[in-house]
């Protein structure tokens, strides 16, 4: 599977049509589930602490994702319900809708899960995640003081992510 | 190829009532699509909890990458979800139309039992007829 080449940010920005403010949250989890990264911008409800929170996401994900890789109408042999799956193995989702709200979810071949909370009524967001994933690169990655798997705190990444989501329509 | 792959109801506790598969090539056994059915009840909950504005009633649309999964929750609790190939229009309208299917044949059954398996000759022979029909109109489309 080609999943993102290049070394500059390479999906080039999708065009926006700046109606603003339509995101409501966004998650990056690594592949072990723990929360590198959690940025809000409009979230008028919280049911849970931020922990428990993050949690519930991570395991609303990966049940997700062995209920669609069960369900997967096109291949004839799949793996019994529950068996955890690696990045890319099996059918996975990319986006569900409920009446409140969209969230978009993008999962890289390492492992690194992208979780972004939207308006119900926005576009495809598959293209947005690719995104937010080369900011994920540039900045996070390719930061020299960054140890892997632990929370992300980069000025630069979080600067550059509230502009990118602002201007989603 | 059949637009529509499978039709579940599961009752407002999560567990299957009533499982049609029109033609997907991964059928499932009956036990898997118990399984199945109750782990999309919990997930439809979770995803309330884990709404940012109040006021969620649950998962409508799951996008996967081989099929859509169209979900519609009646007042009472009773979930009727289409799993149908990705890109198909007008689920909302065919939910609708099962749901009446459902509250016309199979509650206003005197032999039926609330919260059991659907067991009932004429909801089958209205609910062929309708995927017929929304087949028929797929393909005029």
């Amino acid at each position: 599977m080609q999943f993102f080449g290049g070394t500059e940010i390479s999906p080039s920005l999708p065009a926006s049509t700046a109606s603003g403010n339509n995101g409501h949250m966004m998650y990056v989890f690594n592949r072990n589930g723990v929360c590198l990264l959690y940025r809000e911008w409009n979230r008028p409800l919280h049911t849970l602490n931020q922990q428990q929170d993050h949690k519930l996401m991570f395991g609303l994900l990966f049940s997700l994702k062995s209920l669609t890789a069960k369900m997967d109408p096109t291949t004839p042999d799949k793996a019994n319900l529950g068996v955890p799956q690696l990045p890319g193995q099996g059918c996975s989702f990319h986006s569900f809708r409920t009446n409140t709200y969209k969230l978009t979810f993008m999962e890289s071949p390492s492992g690194i899960k992208i979780i972004l909370v939207t308006h119900p009524r926005t576009g495809d967001l598959r293209e947005s995640l690719k995104y937010i994933y080369n900011l994920y690169v540039e900045y996070v990655v390719k930061n020299p003081l960054y140890t892997p798997g632990t929370p992300i705190r980069c000025e630069l990444f979080n600067t550059a992510l509230d502009q990118y989501v602002r201007s989603i329509s | 190829m059949a637009a529509i792959y499978s039709l579940y109801i599961i009752n407002k506790s999560g567990g299957l009532i009533f499982y049609k598969d029109y033609g997907s090539s991964g059928r499932m056994d009956t036990n898997d699509s118990l399984r199945v059915a109750s782990l999309w009840h919990s997930m439809h909950a979770i995803s309330q909890q884990l709404s940012p504005i109040s006021g969620c009633f649950g998962i409508e649309l799951l996008q996967a990458d081989t099929f859509d999964l169209h979900c519609f929750q009646s007042l009472t609790g009773t979930k009727f979800f289409v799993v149908c190939e990705p890109g198909t229009q007008h689920m909302e309208g065919l939910l609708k139309h099962i749901y009446e299917l459902y509250t016309d044949y199979v509650l206003k059954n005197p032999f039926y039992e609330m919260e059991m398996p659907i067991r009932c000759e004429l909801f089958d022979i209205n609910l062929t007829q309708a995927i017929q029909k929304d087949r028929v109109a797929l393909l005029a489309r």
